[in-house]
């Protein structure tokens, strides 16, 4: 699965640009699905299995976008100017590299500041070597991700966008491993996730599901002097029960602690302040959906190094196959 | 297929300029944008196939083409501009009131305003400065101490929910247009002569929208009604184009008077569809037509609620830039409202269902 990581992380697809990363995942999912369609947005839909008895229409989705830049103005110099797409921090920025969809590359420069910590976008640029202007490779509207390669510390895995690639390797590795469900599967490969679910938004309203699971990561608590929070790297996949836009349906949590347990499989319970996931644009789609998350802890999300735990990766694949092969009935909460 | 449809360009002259004044001075503050619906709809009705007003009154027009098979485009522009509602009556004429979208207190002080349906006129007042300390004129005038103030005599004309707007008339300066409300009207504008002039190759389906100025209210039932493939939203983005006093570079300007139609590839609201960005470039480049690529950032347009309805619709957006929008007085080159309604006619020609 290592590889299948790799892979997926080092392909750039910044939001509104994901059809490089939407055809590599089509080329892994065509042969494991009945069905596969592309949205108006570009969402990537698949569908699996017919409905049985006791089944439902599930959505299961992980974001193929990821945080990138878009240049905003080339300067007389040569210097590309830019704003963010999705939340970009910008501590993370000086000194790092960008890749732009068409080929070219750059450095993030800063400008002199007495504070180098207060630097914002604004006093930043790409630097991109050329002599002026007219020499340089970008215009305006030009998108870049960042670049860094994929590496592997053994149980640890490092990557730019982590944040949701391995959510996407989860699903992929599920439909692998899936031997049979009673349930209509649709795998939706989601687009612009990271500037407000939108993607998710129109898939869930298409594919009308009955019921909705998204796969993304999750912050930790668990580095020096960290923000609190009661998940940590290595303790099992997390199991939402709220961020800061959604309230997890609290069915939906009580059914997916019940199959780790019976699975005899590792699980946290995740009460995250702030971010969301497309969970929650399933959850007010249309009539309202019940919908949850599985989420994968990922220290320095929205860094050009996000950081998993290979053996959390692995187990969340498990639990979303254990899930997924029995039939589901929504008790009382 | 009405029988009067054509497929020449349309071109702005003396007529579309008076409909251009005749449309920014008039008042639709979002939520009551009956005064330009009713010029709109003027307009529409006689080369429409369908025109209606749904719910909300967004003016929705249909006007079928003749290629088979043929794109069903949503082309959008809001009716509604920024203004005030008035919010209680405080005698002998004077009003207070509550801003209605984005608009800057700093620049209201002192400022003329027609109050409600008949244009009432009144004035934002102020304490002149003649009784002002020094430290009062350091800071701006707080929105809370202000009334629109109509004279003695005047108060059975108003009752609160009125609403007001800036009271500019329209001026042609040389190659420019200045006006209140070019944010959108000049969309509206353009709407209305593409209608007039709607190419063959789709189904031109029309919204002019309300409430765009406080969350983009309008354009996502709209666009939920109409159902289209594509949509093109039209309006009218800052340009901040001045020179920096210091003689430096200037880096944020958004968009520039003089440099054509404003495309847009991000705003706060919408990512534009890569293909629709290539079409409007390419046709752009293709016929010669000057254009710009609005600076990427903040910002939206109705295309932020059009592409996320039903199962999602691609979008992208073209703006005329205005110097000073969401004040009394914006300015506008001739030539980029040429320039656009030029583009976004020949961009409408090339349209086929392969684009997608």
């Amino acid at each position: 699965m290592k590889e299948l990581i790799q892979t997926l992380v080092e392909i750039p697809g910044p939001s509104g640009y994901e059809s490089k990363i939407r055809e590599a995942i089509r080329l892994r999912i065509e042969p494991l699905v009945d069905e596969l369609r592309v949205d108006a947005l570009g969402n990537l839909i698949a569908r699996k299995g017919e409905m049985q008895p006791g089944g439902k229409k599930i959505m299961l989705v992980a974001h193929m976008d990821e945080i990138g830049l878009i240049v905003t103005h080339v300067d007389g110099n040569g210097f590309a100017r830019f704003t963010t797409l999705g939340g970009v921090r910008a501590y993370n920025l000086p000194g790092g590299r960008v890749r732009f969809m068409n080929g070219a590359s750059g450095v993030l420069g800063v400008q002199y500041h007495s504070e180098p910590d207060a630097s914002a976008f604004e006093e930043m640029f790409i630097d991109l070597g050329a002599k002026n202007r007219e020499d340089c490779p970008v215009r305006v509207g030009d998108v870049a991700a960042f670049e860094r390669p994929f590496t592997d510390l053994g149980e640890r895995l490092v990557a730019k966008s982590m944040d949701d690639r391995i959510g996407v390797a989860v699903l992929i590795e599920t439909l692998q491993q899936l031997n049979s469900s009673p349930h209509e599967l649709y795998f939706v490969f989601s687009v612009q996730e990271e500037v407000g679910v939108r993607g998710a938004t129109t898939a869930a309203y298409g594919v009308a599901p009955d019921f909705g699971l998204a796969v993304d990561v999750t912050r930790t608590g668990d580095t020096p002097r960290d923000r609190k929070m009661e998940v940590s790297l290595g303790k099992g996949p997390a199991i939402k029960v709220r961020d800061g836009g959604m309230l997890s349906d609290p069915r939906v949590v009580d059914w997916m602690v019940q199959i780790a347990e019976k699975s005899r499989l590792p699980y946290q319970l995740e009460i995250m302040d702030g971010g969301s996931t497309d969970a929650r644009a399933i959850q007010v789609s249309r009539e309202g959906v019940p919908a949850g998350c599985l989420s994968i802890p990922c220290r320095y999300i929205h860094s050009p190094s996000e950081m998993v735990d290979y053996s959390d990766v692995q187990n969340g694949v498990r639990l979303m196959v254990a899930l997924l092969s029995e039939s589901l009935e929504l008790g009382q909460d | 297929m009405t029988p009067d449809s054509d497929n020449s360009p349309p071109k702005i002259g003396a007529a579309q300029i008076r409909l251009l004044k005749r449309l920014t001075q008039a008042c639709a503050v979002s939520g009551d944008e009956g005064e330009v619906r009713s010029i709109v709809l003027e307009h529409v009705r006689p080369v429409a196939d369908e025109v209606r007003v749904d719910a909300l009154g967004n003016v929705l027009v249909t006007r079928g083409g003749r290629a088979e098979p043929r794109l069903r485009v949503l082309l959008a522009a809001h009716m509604d501009e920024v203004g005030f509602i008035v919010t209680h009556d405080e005698e002998n004429g004077f009003f207070r009131f509550e801003t209605v979208g984005g608009i800057d207190a700093r620049y209201l002080p002192g400022k003329p305003v027609w109050v409600g349906k008949n244009h009432l006129p009144g004035v934002i007042g102020a304490k002149p400065v003649h009784l002002s300390t020094h430290e009062e004129m350091r800071q701006a005038i707080s929105k809370d101490s202000l009334r629109i103030d109509v004279g003695p005599g005047n108060e059975s004309k108003v009752k609160p929910g009125d609403r007001a707007a800036f009271a500019t008339p329209f001026a042609r300066l040389g190659t420019s247009l200045r006006a209140k409300a070019l944010d959108d009207r000049l969309g509206v504008a353009t709407l209305i002569e593409l209608v007039k002039h709607a190419p063959a190759n789709i189904d031109l389906l029309a919204a002019f929208t309300v409430q765009e100025e406080v969350g983009l209210r309008g354009a996502g039932v709209a666009a939920y009604a109409l159902k289209p493939d594509l949509a093109i939203v039209l309006d009218s983005t800052p340009a901040n184009d001045l020179p920096a006093w210091d003689g430096s570079e200037n880096i944020r300007y958004n968009s520039r008077l003089g440099a054509g139609p404003a495309i847009y590839m991000a705003d706060r609201g919408t990512l534009s569809d890569p293909r629709l960005v290539r079409l409007l470039v390419d046709t752009a480049e293709a016929a010669g037509i000057p254009y710009q690529i609005r600076q990427p950032g903040g910002g939206g347009t109705d295309a932020g609620a059009v592409h996320l309805q039903r199962t999602g619709i691609p979008s992208v957006s073209v703006s005329v830039p205005a110097r000073y929008n969401h004040t009394p007085a914006a300015i506008a080159r001739l030539s980029d409202w040429k320039n656009t309604l030029a583009l976004l006619h020949a961009a409408l020609k090339q349209l086929t269902p392969e684009i997608l």
